[in-house]
C-alpha cells in the first residue's frame, strides 16, 4: 500500500466498523492500564472521542498523563483472523475533557454511533473525552504494518 | 463417517466424490470396461484438514500479499510450501486404517494409479487437464497414502492457484476426492477428443506406445488422427518420429527407447483408431456433451481410464500469460535436451558474441559505421533477450523439478532445503567478485595508490600493475556499472568501480568461514537424499535430477551475467552515438533512444520523434504515510540491520557502503557485485529462486524478496531490519538493547 488515500480509507473503514476499542492509559505508576471503551472517530481521522465515568481509573490516569494508545480490530476469534483480521494501533493525546457538553458536534457524532449511551453521556458524573490523534499503525496480512501520521508529535497542543 | 467406496457404491454427487469418480461411475453403469477403481471421498480430505493446522497455514501463505500482486515464481513457491505441509502432516490413524483396509482388500499389492477427482472438475469450464496431480505406478499401502496426500495438496498446486481466481473457486470451500485405480499397462494408450477443440467439424485420436503419461506430459509425441466428426471416418493421419515410450519400471515410470519394429509402425491400425473414436462418441452420448477420453489398449480391448468434457480455449486470451507460464514446466527429458542446447550452443555463442563485440573500436567508426554497429548490437541484444526467455528461463525449472523430488523423498522441515544442495558452486558472479577483491587487496596494501585514486580518480593512475589488473578485469567481465543504468557514462563508471573495489578489500574472511559450515551441511544433506533414493530404487533418477538442477542453478546466474555483457556492448555503442550527437548540439542527446540515435547519425535532417529514453520516475512523496513493517518472502535465511540504500541509478550503486541494506526493484545481473558488501537484500521482485536470492544465499546474506513497492516505501538512509527467516522488513529504529540473533556482533 503506497497510497495515502487508500491507507486513510482502510483505517476509516475499520474505525467505522467497530464499536469498541481497547484504551491504554498510564499514570505515574509503572503499569499501563487497558480498558474497553465505546468510541467514535471523526471522518478526517484527526479525533477520537469516548465517554467515561469520572470515578474510573482510566479517567484518573488521563488527568495525570494525557498520552494514550488505543487498539481497534476486527478479529472474530477464529483461526482465520491470522490472515484476515486487521488491527489499528492509535497514538494520541487527550486534548480536552468536556464536562459541560460544549462539544455538540462531536457529542452528536458519538451518539449517532452509540444511541444507547445517551443517558450515560448526559450524566453529570460522565466525562466526554476528546483525543487528538498523532498516528495510526495499521496491521494487516498478519505482519504488514503501515503508519499514517496525522500530527507531528511537536504540534500537539498541551493539555 | 465413511470415506472409501467402490465405484458401484458412490452417488452422482460430485461434491462428495468429485468429477472424475462420478464420470467413471456413469461409464461403468453404461457398460464400458474400466480398471478396478476405489474412490476416497472429500470427507477424507476434510477429516485430514480439520484435525490439523494446515487450513490456516494455507490461508496465511496465500494472504501474504494480494494474490494479483504475486508473480508466478511466488505462486510456485507458495504451492511448494503448501505441498510440504501436506507431506509432513501425518494422516489420522482411523482415516489411514479405513483407506488401507479398502486398498488391501481390493488391490492386494498391485501397482496403482492415484488420481485427483476435484468437485469442480465436472463443470465444463474447469475441466482442463493437468490442473491437479495424478501419480502412476504406486505400490504398497504406505506409498499410496503418501500419494493420496499429494493429490490433496495439488488442490493448491501452482497450476490450480493460477486458475483458481478466475474460476472463482472459494479457498475455504475447496475440497478434493481421490480415485485409486489398478494400473492397466496397455501396449498402446491415448486420448480421444470426440470433438476437436479447435474445429467443431472434427474429432481427434492421439495414441502412443506404452503408458499415457508420456503423451500427457509432452515427453512422447503421439500419432494423431483427425476424424470427420459426423461420419466418424479418418480425415488425416499425422505420423511423428516415434522414438520413445513410457513404461512402468520398479516403483517408477520411465521413458525408454522404442524398439525399431515399433518405431516404424503406427500404434493403432486405422480400424482400431476408428473403433476408439466411435467409443468416445458413445461416451459423449452418455454424458450429453463432447468428451476428452483417456484410454489404454490391452489385446483388442480398450480400457477407459477417465473422461471429462472437452473445453475450448484453455489458454485464455492472448494477453493471458498463464499458458506461457505453464509451458515453463518442462519434463525431465525436455530439460535434459534444453541443457545440451544451452551448454553446447547458446552459452558459448553468447559469450563469443559478447567478446567479439568488445573488440570493435567504436571511436574509429564513421557515423554511418557506428549507426550500422548500433543497429547490429540492438539486434544482437534483442536476439539474446528472446533466447533468454525462450530457453534460459524455462531451464530454471530444473531447480523446481528437483525441489519437488527432494521434498517427496526427504520431506524436510524447510521446503527450500533443497537449495542448499544446489548452492556453493562456482558462479560467474562469485568469480567476478573474487577478481574485484583481488584488486581491492592490491590497492589496500598501497596507501600512496589510495591517495592517488582519492585525488584524481581511476583514470589518472600510472601504477602499471593496477592498470593491468583493471584492464584484465574489464576484458573478462566487462564493466558492471556500464550498461546497467543509462544515467552514467562508461568513463565515469570506472571511478565508481574503483570505489567499490576499495570496499571489497578485506571482505573475504566472513565469506570463507560461512562456506566451510555450508559445505559440510551440503554433503550431509546430499548423502541422506541419495541414500533414501537408493532404498526406493530411484538413485539414478535422483542423481540425474540433482545434476540437472545444479546446472540450472548455475545458469540462473551465468546467463544473466553474460546477457549483461551483451547489454553493456549495446550500451557502449549507444553512448558513443549520444556523445557524437551531443557534439553536434543535438537537443537532449544524452537521453535519446537507440532508434533516434541511429537515425540522427545517418541523417542530419532527421526530426527527433520526441520520445526520450525512460528516465527514473520521481519518488513519490509520502510525508504522512510510512511503512513500518513490510511482508515479503523469506528468500535468504538470516537477520540483519543497517541503513537502506535504495538503488535507482548507477550513482546509487557507486555510493553503496559496506554494511548497508540493498533495496531495489530487482537485483540486475550487473548489480550482483555489490551483494557481498550488503548487510541484507530487499527486492520488490518476488521468488525464492530468482537471481538476487541465489546470490544473497551464496554469500549467506539475509534476503527478503517480493516486497511490494519496496523501492518507494523504503528510503535511502532509513534504518531497516531484514528478517530473512520470516520474510519481514522492519523500517525505522529498533531499540539498540534488543539483540537479534547474528546481528551487531
Amino acid at each position: 500500500m503506497t497510497n495515502k488515500k487508500q491507507l486513510q480509507r482502510e483505517i476509516a473503514e475499520l474505525l467505522l466498523s467497530q464499536k469498541l476499542a481497547v484504551l491504554a492509559t498510564q499514570s505515574s505508576e509503572v503499569f499501563p492500564y487497558a480498558s474497553l471503551i465505546a468510541f467514535a472517530a471523526t471522518d478526517d481521522l484527526h479525533k477520537i472521542v469516548f465517554s467515561t465515568p469520572k470515578a474510573t481509573r482510566k479517567f484518573a490516569n488521563i488527568k495525570h498523563n494525557p498520552k494514550v494508545s488505543l487498539l481497534i480490530d476486527d478479529r472474530s476469534n477464529n483461526a482465520k483472523d491470522f490472515h484476515d483480521a486487521k488491527a489499528v494501533t492509535v497514538l494520541g493525546a487527550v486534548e480536552r475533557i468536556d464536562i459541560d457538553a460544549s462539544q455538540k458536534e462531536l457529542a452528536s457524532l458519538y451518539l449517532s454511533k452509540h444511541p444507547y449511551l445517551e443517558d450515560f453521556l448526559r450524566s453529570p458524573s460522565t466525562a466526554f473525552i476528546i483525543i487528538s490523534v498523532w498516528s495510526y499503525y495499521l496491521v494487516s496480512r498478519f505482519q504488514e504494518v503501515m503508519e499514517l501520521h496525522i500530527h507531528d508529535e511537536n504540534d500537539i497542543p498541551a493539555f | 463417517m465413511r470415506t472409501t467406496y467402490l465405484l458401484s457404491e458412490i452417488s452422482q454427487d460430485s461434491k462428495i466424490f468429485g468429477g472424475k469418480a462420478t464420470a467413471l461411475m456413469r461409464l461403468q453403469e453404461a457398460g464400458f470396461r474400466l480398471p478396478a477403481t476405489l474412490c476416497i471421498s472429500t470427507e477424507a480430505y476434510k477429516q485430514f484438514i480439520s484435525g490439523s493446522s494446515i487450513k490456516e497455514k494455507i490461508q496465511l501463505e496465500l494472504h501474504r500479499k494480494k494474490f494479483s500482486d504475486m508473480r508466478w515464481e511466488e505462486i510456485w513457491d507458495a504451492a511448494l510450501r503448501i505441498r510440504n505441509l501436506f507431506l509432513r502432516q501425518r494422516m489420522q490413524v482411523e482415516l489411514a486404517r479405513e483407506i488401507s483396509n479398502a486398498l488391501e482388500k481390493n488391490f492386494a499389492g498391485n501397482s496403482l494409479v492415484v488420481r485427483s477427482s476435484a468437485p469442480e472438475e465436472d463443470a465444463a469450464a474447469t475441466s482442463f487437464a493437468g490442473l491437479h496431480e495424478s501419480f502412476v505406478n504406486i505400490r504398497g499401502t504406505e506409498p499410496i497414502l503418501e500419494h493420496v496426500k499429494l493429490v490433496w495438496a495439488s488442490l493448491w498446486s501452482d497450476r490450480a492457484l493460477l486458475y483458481r481466481q478466475e474460476l472463482d473457486l472459494d479457498f475455504a470451500k475447496s475440497s478434493m476426492a481421490v480415485v485409486v485405480q489398478e494400473l492397466v499397462a496397455g501396449e498402446v494408450s491415448g486420448v480421444t477428443f470426440s470433438i476437436n477443440p479447435t474445429d467443431a467439424t472434427e474429432g481427434v485420436v492421439e495414441a502412443v506406445y506404452g503408458l499415457n503419461q508420456g503423451l500427457v506430459d509432452g515427453a512422447v509425441e503421439p500419432d494423431r488422427w483427425i476424424f470427420h466428426r459426423k461420419e466418424a471416418s479418418i480425415k488425416e493421419h499425422y505420423t511423428p518420429q516415434r522414438e520413445k515410450f513410457m513404461a512402468p519400471q520398479g516403483d517408477d515410470v520411465i521413458l525408454t527407447g522404442l524398439p525399431e519394429n515399433k518405431s516404424l509402425q503406427a500404434p493403432l491400425s486405422p480400424e482400431e483408431a476408428v473403433a476408439i473414436y466411435r467409443k468416445a462418441k458413445k461416451i459423449e452420448n452418455v454424458f450429453g456433451k463432447p468428451q476428452d477420453v483417456e484410454w489404454t489398449k490391452v489385446g483388442n480391448d480398450f480400457f477407459i481410464l477417465q473422461s471429462r468434457p472437452v473445453t475450448a480455449g484453455q489458454d485464455g486470451d492472448k494477453d493471458d500469460k498463464r499458458g506461457w507460464y505453464l509451458s515453463l514446466q518442462r519434463s525431465e527429458d525436455n530439460l535434459k535436451k534444453l541443457r545440451i542446447k544451452i551448454e553446447q550452443e547458446h552459452f558459448p555463442a553468447m559469450k563469443k558474441e559478447a567478446a567479439e563485440l568488445a573488440k570493435i573500436d567504436l571511436r574509429s567508426l564513421s557515423d554511418k559505421g557506428l549507426a550500422g554497429e548500433l543497429e547490429n548490437r540492438l539486434q544482437v541484444k534483442e536476439k539474446w533477450t528472446a533466447i533468454y526467455w525462450e530457453d534460459f528461463i524455462p531451464f530454471a525449472h530444473g531447480m523446481r523439478l528437483f525441489g519437488k523430488l527432494y521434498n517427496d523423498t526427504v520431506s524436510p522441515e524447510d521446503p527450500f532445503e533443497f537449495v542448499e544442495l544446489l548452492s556453493n558452486v562456482p558462479l560467474l558472479s562469485k568469480n567476478r567478485n573474487k577478481a574485484l577483491r583481488k584488486i581491492g587487496t592490491y590497492v589496500q596494501q598501497r596507501p600512496d595508490l589510495q591517495h592517488a585514486i582519492a585525488a584524481g580518480g581511476a583514470g589518472a593512475i600510472n601504477d602499471a600493475e593496477f592498470n593491468r589488473l583493471m584492464e584484465g578485469f574489464i576484458s573478462l567481465y566487462g564493466d558492471p556499472f556500464c550498461g546497467t543504468y543509462s544515467d552514467r557514462t562508461c568513463d565515469v563508471s570506472r571511478d565508481e568501480l574503483v570505489s567499490v573495489i576499495m570496499q571489497m578489500a578485506g571482505n573475504s574472511t566472513t565469506e570463507k568461514k560461512s562456506q566451510i559450515g555450508k559445505e559440510a551441511n551440503k554433503a550431509e544433506l546430499e548423502s541422506t537424499f541419495l541414500k533414501i533414493s537408493k532404498e526406493g530404487g530411484k538413485r539414478a533418477r535422483a542423481e540425474g535430477l540433482l545434476d540437472l538442477a545444479r546446472t540450472s542453478y548455475r545458469f540462473r546466474d551465468d546467463d544473466n551475467i553474460v546477457l549483461g555483457r551483451i547489454e553493456e556492448q549495446f550500451f557502449k555503442a549507444l553512448e558513443e552515438g549520444r556523445q557524437r550527437l551531443k557534439k553536434r548540439h543535438v537537443d537532449g542527446a544524452a537521453h535519446l533512444t537507440a532508434r533516434d540515435v541511429l537515425r540522427s547519425l545517418v541523417d542530419k535532417r532527421y526530426k527527433l520523434s520526441g520520445t526520450k529514453a525512460k528516465e527514473t520516475p520521481a519518488k513519490q512523496e509520502n510525508q504522512h504515510i510510512k511503512a513500518r513493517q513490510l511482508l515479503g518472502q523469506p528468500a535468504g535465511p538470516g537477520i540483519s540491520r543497517g541503513r537502506a540504500r535504495v538503488i535507482d541509478s548507477a550513482r546509487d550503486l557507486a555510493l553503496f557502503k559496506k554494511g548497508e541494506v540493498l533495496v531495489c526493484d530487482a537485483v540486475e545481473p550487473n548489480m550482483t557485485f555489490i551483494v557481498p558488501l550488503a548487510a541484507g537484500v530487499i527486492e520488490r521482485r518476488g521468488g525464492m529462486l530468482i537471481h538476487g536470492a541465489i546470490i544473497a544465499r551464496e554469500y549467506g546474506i539475509a534476503c527478503v524478496t517480493g516486497v511490494p513497492n519496496a523501492a518507494t516505501l523504503i528510503h535511502t538512509g532509513d534504518e531497516v531490519t531484514v528478517d530473512g527467516y520470516l520474510g519481514i522488513v522492519t523500517v525505522g529504529q529498533l531499540d539498540k538493547t534488543i539483540s537479534l540473533p547474528g546481528v551487531g556482533k
